[in-house]
């Protein structure tokens, strides 16, 4: 086999680790989408605001410090600490379940039954005021985060696989970060499915997403579920956020892998778990194969841009409902 | 009748002392009054129907005794206390548990779990408990499938255990919904229309469950229906409505008799 060919599989490779981050991203939004029928604008930001108040806490930030400076004139930063990754996350996950409550309480309560485009607008305005906030919290510095998790190629697999090639193949180079990220978000994935499968609160969630006056009439609380798929988004966008800032710095840009998720959805469907991750690897692998095979080749390259939005395009005005979503079907 | 404390039905079983109480109950939405000043009591052990034409005010008395709606006047009385504002969910908790007209279970599960969560408001562990699967969760959760498997073989539904219910068809979906509320062990079972669109075979089973939950468990019914058959043949007493007004109460025989009923179902002229 030509070293083409298994350059070819290394870029699929990568391309499978890539889709994996957006998927995860995705999975915020499908949580959300089906316990409450709501398009959260606010996810991308959502991971952007975890991932900045990680690094504070990591750093020993004071939150606030500009704030506090610029009103008493001090000069305060930080505490002078450097906590341990496992603390902060676990404090950063108070932080974002602390968000969910104060939204539920604050934000969705105040407009049930109201239109789908309404709470869609009201999260349009939860993103610019957490977008401010963190900036407001933690300072709008591009953060470095490090939690710990290896950087760089892995040596290991690069030297066993060089043989595969001959003399211009140098062996499979892969990012010790996505792997780590491809090993994560399959356990959230397989973890989540079992929470929704087997517990009473996942019944409970499915429920919702249903029905919500028949669950109402089980005795299940609207607002608690509300508060708790909020949590799990939080945690989702806790997770997406540490392994997107580790790969490339913690900073506004983060918010917009939003928008990459955007094509994943259209092509999984919006209320479908599984879909989130089988759409995240088809972008993921198709626009690096499609960059690989065809772009470079015969385009001029830079097809990564485009491509995820061309094939949700595609999908449309083909199936609109996506590839595992439900068939959008009105009984009159 | 309502004087005395219990009463003996027709076919000798002993029904006891009121379980819900209404009391002058006024609902309105706007300008619109769909209940106007009604009064009646459910007893423990008896089976309730509530009848009347299109737009009676039928279904506003059930959600107002289920909580989706509440009343702006009026007071509702339960287990000998008087309730005060509540969601629909913590009402649930007290012990009632209903159907609903048009079928609502949720599509997407399976029989099983549809079922299995008519248990939640039984299920204690907590939050953290489910995630690790370890503790109480575990066995909360097997002790409650053994009551969700009662259920299913009482409603004869072990065939379609594993079924997305929004693939059954009509007749069973409705046996689902009956079992999910009948799975929270209710103290007041209370039934939109059960048999709404069925078939006579259908509406047979349908009244054999009925009266089996009531003689096996001693389960409280109130049920709304319009195939007045029916009525005559599983209710003990009735409430007839028209207009959001009550205009009769009493057995069957009483019922049937009375002039306001007749007139209001084969309409009267006017003069």
């Amino acid at each position: 086999m030509s070293a083409n060919f298994y350059y070819g599989i290394e870029v699929f490779l990568n391309g499978m680790m890539a889709g994996v981050l957006y998927s995860l991203v995705a999975l915020g939004f499908v949580l959300i989408f089906k316990a409450s029928g709501i398009f959260n604008y606010a996810q991308g930001v959502m991971a952007l605001f975890a991932a900045l108040t990680l690094v504070g806490f990591q750093n020993g930030q004071i939150p606030f410090s500009h704030l506090i400076n610029a009103v008493f004139g001090t000069n305060i930063h930080h505490f002078g600490w450097h906590m341990p990754a496992i603390l902060a996350i676990i404090l950063t996950l108070l932080v974002m379940i602390l968000f969910a409550y104060l939204v539920e309480k604050y934000v969705l309560k105040h407009l049930v039954n109201q239109e789908p485009i309404i709470l869609f607008m009201a999260t349009i305005g939860l993103a610019y005021f957490m977008e401010g906030f963190g900036d407001l919290m933690w300072g709008a510095d591009i953060k470095k985060l490090d939690v710990g998790l290896p950087q760089g190629g892995n040596v290991w697999l690069e030297e066993h696989t060089a043989f595969l090639g001959g003399p211009d193949f140098y062996g499979f180079y892969l990012d010790n970060l996505d792997m780590w990220a491809t090993v994560f978000a399959g356990l959230l994935v397989v973890s989540l499915v079992l929470f929704s499968q087997y517990t009473k609160t996942g019944r409970a969630l499915r429920a919702v997403a249903d029905d919500h006056q028949a669950a109402l009439s089980v005795g299940i609380s609207l607002r608690a579920i509300w508060v708790i798929v909020w949590s799990i988004a939080g945690f989702v966008a806790l997770v997406a956020g540490i392994m997107w800032g580790s790969k490339s710095g913690v900073q506004f840009s983060l918010s917009l892998i939003a928008l990459k998720a955007l094509p994943v959805l259209m092509l999984g469907g919006f209320t479908s778990i599984p879909g989130a991750i089988v759409g995240g690897l088809i972008i993921g692998v198709g626009e690096k194969m499609f960059e690989f095979l065809i772009g470079v080749p015969y385009l001029g390259g830079a097809t990564e841009n485009w491509f995820a939005y061309m094939l949700a395009l595609l999908f449309l005005v083909f199936r609109p409902q996506g590839l595992f979503g439900e068939k959008i079907i009105e009984r009159v | 009748m309502n004087a005395v404390d219990t009463y003996i039905t027709a076919d000798g079983r002993t029904i006891g002392a009121p379980l819900m109480e209404m009391k002058n109950i006024t609902l309105r939405f706007g300008g619109v009054t769909a209940i106007q000043d009604i009064s009646f009591d459910i007893r423990e052990g008896e089976v309730r129907a509530i009848i009347g034409p299109n737009g009676a005010g039928k279904s506003s008395m059930l959600n107002v005794i289920n909580g989706f709606y509440h009343p702006q006047e009026g007071e509702v009385w339960f287990r000998g206390k008087k309730r005060l504002a509540m969601k629909p969910h913590q009402i649930a908790k007290q012990g009632i548990a209903r159907t609903f007209q048009n079928i609502a279970l949720f599509k997407g599960m399976s029989t099983l779990d549809n079922i299995m969560t008519g248990r939640l408001t039984h299920m204690k562990s907590g939050l953290f408990s489910q995630m690790a699967w370890w503790g109480g969760a575990q066995t909360e959760e097997v002790a409650n499938r053994a009551i969700v498997e009662k259920v299913i073989d009482f409603l004869e539904i072990q065939a379609i255990r594993k079924t997305p219910v929004g693939r059954l068809p009509y007749g069973f979906q409705k046996r689902v919904e009956l079992g999910r509320a009948l799975a929270a062990e209710p103290k007041l079972l209370l039934l939109d229309e059960p048999m709404a669109g069925m078939n006579v075979e259908e509406k047979e089973d349908m009244s054999r469950f009925i009266l089996d939950v009531n003689d096996e468990f001693g389960t409280t019914i109130a049920l709304i229906e319009h195939d007045m058959g029916v009525v005559m043949d599983i209710a003990d007493r009735v409430v007839v409505m028209d207009y959001g007004k009550k205009i009769g109460d009493g057995t069957p025989d009483e019922v049937r008799n009375n002039q306001d009923v007749i007139d209001a179902y084969l309409g009267v002229a006017h003069d």
